[in-house]
C-alpha cells in the first residue's frame, strides 16, 4: 500500500466540488472526500479542485480528503461477464468483487493505421435499419428519440437479435423500470453469461453517470482487444450523460457555449464514440447508443454534437397512418453502409433503397398538397398509397426478415405502384427484377 | 537551454513557472517519468507560462521539469512525405509501435534509410535565393525538387553541388556561400515552422484557370480555380465528408494533402484502404502516391487539431514551391475552431460569439490566404488550392466559424438538408452556393478559350433556369397544379431536369463518379438546348410525364462510358423523344 495523503481544509465548496490545499496532487486521480469517491479536476499549485461524484451534501470545511494516487480504473477479466456493476465498477448484483487486472479507464487512443475498414454487416432483421440504414461491425450510431418513444426498448430488440458475443450495457440515468426492463429482457433471453452492465439509475447520484461510458468501454476493448470478440455496446441516454457535464463545467465557472453546454462537448463525447473500433484480428466494437431530445430537435447541442461524431442516426417516429412506429426514413442515415450494401448484399440494393425513399419522399410532398386542400394528381394518389404500404411492410420496428426478402418486398412494391421510368433504377437491374406478371395497379 | 517547472494543470492546459526568457509558440518538453510530453506555450505573464499540451496530461506531477527549446512547431521537409500518414504533429503513425498510440511516442516524419535519385539542376558558381531549385529527386513518381533552405536570407553562391546518383536525405548535396563567406552544407531535408507562410515566390496572381475536380455542380455551375479557396459547410447527414473525398479522388491535382481534423477515424481508415487501389484519373498511378494524409481524429488529443491544419498547409506550401498543383483539404476546420475555443475558455480570455475567441474571423482569414496561385523565382507556376469544410453548430450558417469562412473562402458550397433528406446528392444546395471566379474577367477569358466560347454566360444562364424553376415551384405549391399556367410547370420541371441529370451525381458509382470535363460540356449544351426548347402541353399532367422520361434517359446517359455504345443508344432515345416532341408542338401551334 503506498503512503496515504489526508487533507482535512477545504477552502471552498460547491454542489459538485471542492477545493483545498494539498501538495503533489495529479490531474485526473481518484480521491475520497469524506469517504466519498471523487476525482481531482484541476491543479493549481497546491490549489487543488476536486469533483465529488456524490455531490458536496455533508462535506464541511474540516472534511477529510485522502488522494489515492491513480486514476479511476476498472479490474478486468473474464469474471466480468455476467455481473451488473455501479459508475465505479463496484458490484450491484451482491455478487462476489472483481478480480483481474487493474486498468485505468478512458485509455489511449487506437492507431488509425492499425484500424481495419469496418466492412461486416451487423443485420437486425428491421428493415428500417438493415435495408436503409445498414449497420456494421465497429460502427457507431445512435438512436435519436423523443422522451415519450420506446427507445430502450427498440436498443434491447437489436441487441438480441444482433449476432455479438459480448453485449455491454451502459445506462446513465436509467429509470429503474428501464433498469430491470433491460435485466429481465437479457434474463428471459437466457443471455446473462454474455452480458455485462454499468449502471446509474436515476436515483444515483448524476455525476457518477460520468464514469459509466468508460467504464463500459475499458470492459469493451477488453473483451474485442484481448479476447478478440465481437462486441457490442449500449449506452442510454447520453444526453443525461451530457448535463452531468455541463453541471461540472458551470461548477467549474467555465464559460458555456451552446445550450449551456461545456465547449469541450464534441471532445468529451468523441472520445467515448470513437472507442467503437474493427481491429484487424477481427474483435470489433459496435456502439449503438440513445440521444434523447427534445420535441424532436436536432439542432441543441447534444444531438448535434453527437451526430456529427457518429456514423449516422436512427430516428424513431410515429406513424400515425398506419399506428405503429417507424425508422424515419429521411432523417435516418447510416454512413458505413456503403461498406456493405450492394457488395455483402445483393447489387440491387442501393439503388432499390435510394428508390424507394424518393417516391416515399413524393407521398410526403404530395401529402402535404392534399393537407392544404389541393388536388391530387393521379401519380400523388398513387405515390399516397405506396407510401402507406412501404411503411407498414418495411419501416416499421416490429418487421423481422432477412435482406434478401426486404429487397423483393421492395421490387413488389415498386412495381404495384409505378412504371418503370418513374422509379429511376439502373436499366441492368430493371431487367433482372422487373418482373412484367407482377404488376397489378400501374397504368 | 531554458527550464521551467510545472505548477498547475488543468486538462491540457499546463501551468509553467520559468527560469529565464521564454518565447510565444515556443515548444516546451514536460519530463514524466519515463516520457518527454511536448507543449506549447500560449501564454507569458512575467515569469507563469501558459502551455497547451499535445497529450493527455494524466501522469504529470507537480514541480515536473520543463525544458524550453527554443524552437516554434516546425514540419520536416524532404522527400518521402507523399504515401505517409501523420498525426497532426508529423510523427509518421506507421513507425508507431503497438495497436495504442502510446503517450510521449514520436516517430520521425522521413525516411533517413531510404535512397533518392537525384539529379543537379545548377552548376557550381551560380547564385541562387531561398526556394531556388538545386536538383531534383524522384519521389514516386513526382520531380521532389531539392531546395535552397526557405529559411536562408540573402543571396548565396553555389560552391559544390553533388553529382548524378543515389543519396540519402541527410547526405549533403549542396555547399552554399553567403555573401559574408558563411559555408552552408545542404541536403534533402530543411524544417520549416508551421505557422509562418512559406513566401519564397516572386508573385501571387488571381486565379484564372479551373480546377477540375470531375464534379459537375462544381466544375460546371460552381468551379473552383487553380490556387483557389472554397468551404463547404453543411449539417450533419448531408454529404460532407463524401462530397469531400469524392473530390480528393478525381480532382485533377499533381498533389493531395488530406487533413483529417478532429473527424471520425473511420474516415481516414476508408482513404487508408481505398487510395492504395484508386487509380488517379489523371496520370494512371494509384492515388496515394500523389496523397499524405494528416490525421488528428476526434479522439487524439484536441490541441494537436490546431496543428494538424497547419502541418498540412505547410506541406502544401513546400509542394507549392516545387511548381506543383497542390489540393488541401481539410475536414473539419471547425474542429480547429472548437480546439481554439476549449483553450482560450480554460485560459479564462474574455469571450467572443459563442464563447469562441475573439480572434477567429483573424485566424481563419490568415490561414486561407496561405492558399494561392504564385509564380516562383524561375518562372515556373504552382498553387495551392484549400477546400475546408465546415460543421456549423445545429446547422445554422449564422455562427462564428461559418461567417469567418465566408469573408474569406470565394467558393462557397451550401449542403442542405432538405436535399439530403430527398436523396438528392451531392446536396449543394444550387442557388445559394457560388463561385466568385466566374466574376473574375480573367477566369472568363481562360473558359473561353479552355472550354468554349461564353462558356460562363451559359452556366449563368441555367442558374437563372434554376432560379426560375424554383420560383415556379413556389408558386405552385402556393396556387395548386392546375390553378397555374401549364408553362409554370415547364420552367419547374427544366430545373428538375437540370437537377436530376446536372446537379446529381452518384458517387459510388464508378462511371457517374468522375465526370470529364469534355463530357460536362457535352451534356452542358445538350441540357442547355433543351432548356431553350419552347413546348406546348395542353395540361400540367402531360409536362411531368414528358419531363420524367427525359430525365430517365439523361440518368442512364450519366450512368454509361462517355461515348459507349450503351451511351449512344440513350442518346438516340432522347433525340428521337425531344423529336417527337418538337413534331407535335408544331402540329398544336
Amino acid at each position: 500500500m503506498r503512503f496515504k495523503r489526508i487533507y482535512t481544509k477545504i477552502s471552498n465548496i460547491t454542489k459538485a466540488t471542492c477545493t483545498l490545499k494539498a501538495e503533489g496532487a495529479r490531474y485526473g486521480e481518484l480521491a475520497r472526500v469524506n469517504g466519498m469517491p471523487a476525482q481531482v479536476i484541476s491543479v493549481l499549485g497546491d490549489n487543488v479542485t476536486v469533483q465529488v461524484f456524490s455531490g458536496t451534501e455533508g462535506v464541511s470545511s474540516h472534511s477529510e480528503v485522502i488522494f489515492s494516487g491513480s486514476p479511476p480504473s476498472l479490474k478486468v477479466s473474464d469474471l466480468l461477464a455476467g455481473r451488473f456493476l455501479n459508475g465505479y465498477g463496484e458490484p450491484i448484483d451482491g455478487g462476489p468483487e472483481l478480480r483481474g487486472e487493474d486498468r485505468v479507464i478512458k485509455g489511449n487512443a487506437v492507431n488509425p493505421v492499425k484500424r481495419s475498414q469496418p466492412s461486416t454487416l451487423l443485420a437486425t432483421g428491421i428493415a428500417g435499419i438493415d435495408l436503409n440504414n445498414t449497420l456494421v461491425t465497429g460502427q457507431k450510431i445512435p438512436f435519436f428519440a423523443n422522451p415519450d418513444q420506446p427507445y430502450n426498448q427498440v436498443l434491447a430488440e437489436v441487441a438480441m437479435r444482433a449476432e455479438a458475443d459480448k453485449i455491454i450495457l451502459g445506462g446513465m440515468g436509467l429509470s429503474n423500470d428501464d433498469y430491470l426492463f433491460f435485466k429481465n429482457t437479457f434474463t428471459k433471453a437466457g443471455v446473462l453469461n454474455k452480458i455485462v452492465c454499468f449502471i446509474n439509475t436515476s436515483e444515483n447520484p448524476p455525476l457518477e453517470r460520468l464514469l459509466i461510458p468508460d467504464m463500459t468501454c475499458t470492459a469493451a476493448e477488453y473483451f474485442a482487444n484481448d479476447q478478440k470478440q465481437k462486441v457490442l455496446v449500449l449506452l442510454t441516454d447520453m444526453t443525461l450523460y451530457a448535463d452531468a457535464l455541463a453541471i461540472v463545467a458551470n461548477k467549474m465557472d467555465q464559460i458555456p457555449s451552446k445550450d449551456s453546454m461545456p465547449g469541450s462537448l464534441y471532445s468529451d463525447l468523441a472520445s467515448i464514440y470513437e472507442k467503437s473500433v474493427q481491429f484487424a484480428h477481427g474483435g470489433s466494437i459496435t456502439i449503438i447508443a440513445v440521444t434523447t431530445l427534445n420535441e424532436g430537435d436536432i439542432t441543441h447541442a447534444i444531438p448535434d454534437n453527437t451526430g456529427y461524431i457518429t456514423e449516422g442516426q436512427l430516428f424513431l417516429k410515429q406513424d400515425a397512418d398506419i399506428g405503429k412506429v417507424i425508422i424515419d426514413p429521411f432523417r435516418s442515415l447510416s454512413r458505413l453502409k456503403q461498406n456493405v450494401i450492394g457488395k455483402k448484399t445483393r447489387e440491387d440494393h442501393p439503388q432499390v433503397m435510394n428508390a424507394l425513399v424518393r417516391l416515399y419522399a413524393d407521398a410526403m410532398d404530395a401529402k402535404t398538397k392534399k393537407e392544404n386542400g389541393f388536388d391530387l394528381n393521379e401519380y400523388d394518389k398513387r405515390c399516397l398509397d405506396f407510401a402507406k404500404e412501404y411503411s407498414r411492410k418495411l419501416l416499421a420496428v416490429d418487421v423481422n426478415i432477412p435482406i434478401d426478402q426486404m429487397l423483393d418486398t421492395g421490387w413488389q412494391l415498386l412495381q404495384t405502384y409505378f412504371k418503370k421510368f418513374e422509379v429511376g433504377i439502373k436499366e441492368e437491374f430493371i431487367e433482372q427484377y422487373w418482373h412484367e406478371e407482377q404488376t397489378i395497379n400501374a397504368l | 537551454m531554458n527550464t521551467g517547472k510545472v505548477t498547475g494543470v488543468i486538462s491540457n492546459l499546463i501551468f509553467i513557472e520559468a527560469h529565464g526568457a521564454v518565447t510565444q509558440n515556443e515548444i516546451c518538453l514536460i519530463h514524466t517519468e519515463n516520457k518527454r510530453l511536448m507543449a506549447e506555450v500560449i501564454r507569458i505573464t512575467g515569469t507563469q507560462v501558459s502551455a497547451q499540451l499535445f497529450e493527455t496530461s494524466m501522469t504529470i506531477k507537480m514541480g515536473s521539469l520543463v525544458d524550453f527549446t527554443g524552437r516554434m512547431l516546425e514540419v520536416e521537409l524532404g522527400p518521402g512525405i507523399l504515401s505517409k500518414k501523420y498525426d497532426g504533429l508529423q510523427n509518421d503513425l506507421t513507425k508507431m509501435s503497438g495497436l495504442f498510440i502510446d503517450m510521449g511516442q514520436t516517430t520521425p516524419p522521413l525516411d533517413s534509410d531510404v535512397y533518392y535519385s537525384f539529379t543537379p539542376l545548377i552548376k557550381a558558381g551560380e547564385t541562387l535565393h531561398a526556394g531556388d531549385w538545386l536538383g531534383s529527386v524522384k519521389e514516386n513518381w513526382i520531380d521532389h525538387k531539392i531546395m535552397v533552405p526557405f529559411v536562408l536570407k540573402g543571396t548565396y553562391t553555389v560552391e559544390s553541388i553533388t553529382k548524378k546518383g543515389d543519396y540519402l536525405i541527410n547526405d549533403v548535396m549542396a555547399v552554399l556561400s553567403s555573401e559574408k563567406g558563411e559555408k552552408i552544407e545542404v541536403t534533402m531535408v530543411q524544417k520549416w515552422p508551421v505557422k509562418r507562410a512559406i513566401s519564397t515566390f516572386r508573385q501571387k496572381i488571381r486565379p484564372n484557370k479551373i480546377l477540375q475536380t470531375g464534379l459537375r455542380v462544381i466544375d460546371t455551375l460552381n468551379p473552383i480555380a487553380e490556387g483557389g479557396t472554397g468551404y463547404i459547410p453543411g449539417p450533419f447527414g448531408t454529404g460532407k465528408t463524401v462530397l469531400q473525398q469524392a473530390i480528393a479522388k478525381n480532382s485533377k491535382a499533381d498533389i493531395l494533402i488530406m487533413v483529417a481534423c478532429g473527424e471520425r477515424a473511420n474516415e481516414v481508415v476508408e482513404i487508408f484502404t481505398e487510395f492504395p487501389k484508386l487509380t488517379d484519373p489523371d496520370t494512371g498511378r494509384t492515388l496515394d502516391e500523389k496523397t499524405t494524409i494528416i490525421c488528428n481524429t476526434s479522439n487524439m488529443p484536441v490541441a494537436a487539431r490546431e496543428a494538424s491544419v497547419y502541418v498540412g498547409m505547410t506541406l502544401a506550401e513546400y509542394y507549392r514551391a516545387m511548381g506543383l498543383k497542390v489540393l488541401i483539404l481539410a475536414d473539419s476546420t471547425s474542429r480547429w475552431a472548437q480546439a481554439l475555443r476549449e483553450m482560450s475558455n480554460r485560459m479564462e480570455e474574455l469571450p467572443g460569439p459563442d464563447a469562441f475567441p475573439v480572434e477567429l474571423p483573424a485566424t481563419i482569414a490568415n490561414f486561407y490566404s496561405r492558399a494561392g496561385l504564385t509564380e516562383l523565382n524561375n518562372g515556373a507556376w504552382g498553387s495551392v488550392t484549400f477546400i475546408g469544410t465546415v460543421s456549423p453548430a445545429g446547422g445554422n450558417f449564422k455562427e462564428p466559424v461559418t461567417e469567418s469562412t465566408s469573408k474569406v473562402a470565394r467558393c462557397f458550397y451550401a449542403l442542405s438538408q432538405k436535399r439530403a433528406d430527398a436523396k438528392r446528392y451531392p446536396a449543394i444546395d444550387p442557388i445559394a452556393s457560388y463561385s466568385k471566379y466566374l466574376d473574375y474577367p480573367e477566369f472568363v477569358e481562360n473558359t473561353d478559350t479552355s472550354i468554349q466560347k461564353g462558356w460562363v454566360a451559359k452556366v449563368k444562364k441555367c442558374k437563372d433556369l434554376i432560379r426560375n424553376g424554383l420560383e415556379a415551384r413556389d408558386q405552385i405549391s402556393i396556387l395548386g397544379d392546375d390553378a397555374v399556367p401549364v408553362e409554370y410547370h415547364v420552367v419547374f420541371w427544366k430545373s428538375e431536369m437540370i437537377d436530376f441529370a446536372l446537379i446529381q451525381q452518384d458517387s459510388f458509382d464508378d462511371v457517374d463518379m468522375n465526370t470529364s470535363l469534355e463530357r460536362q460540356q457535352y451534356m452542358f449544351n445538350k441540357l442547355m438546348e433543351i432548356g431553350d426548347m419552347e413546348f406546348h402541353f395542353s395540361e400540367f399532367e402531360e409536362v411531368g410525364t414528358f419531363f420524367k422520361q427525359i430525365i430517365n434517359i439523361l440518368k442512364q446517359m450519366n450512368y454509361s462510358p462517355f461515348d459507349s455504345s450503351q451511351f449512344k443508344k440513350h442518346h438516340k432515345e432522347l433525340e428521337k423523344a425531344l423529336q417527337n416532341m418538337r413534331e407535335k408542338t408544331l402540329t398544336e401551334l
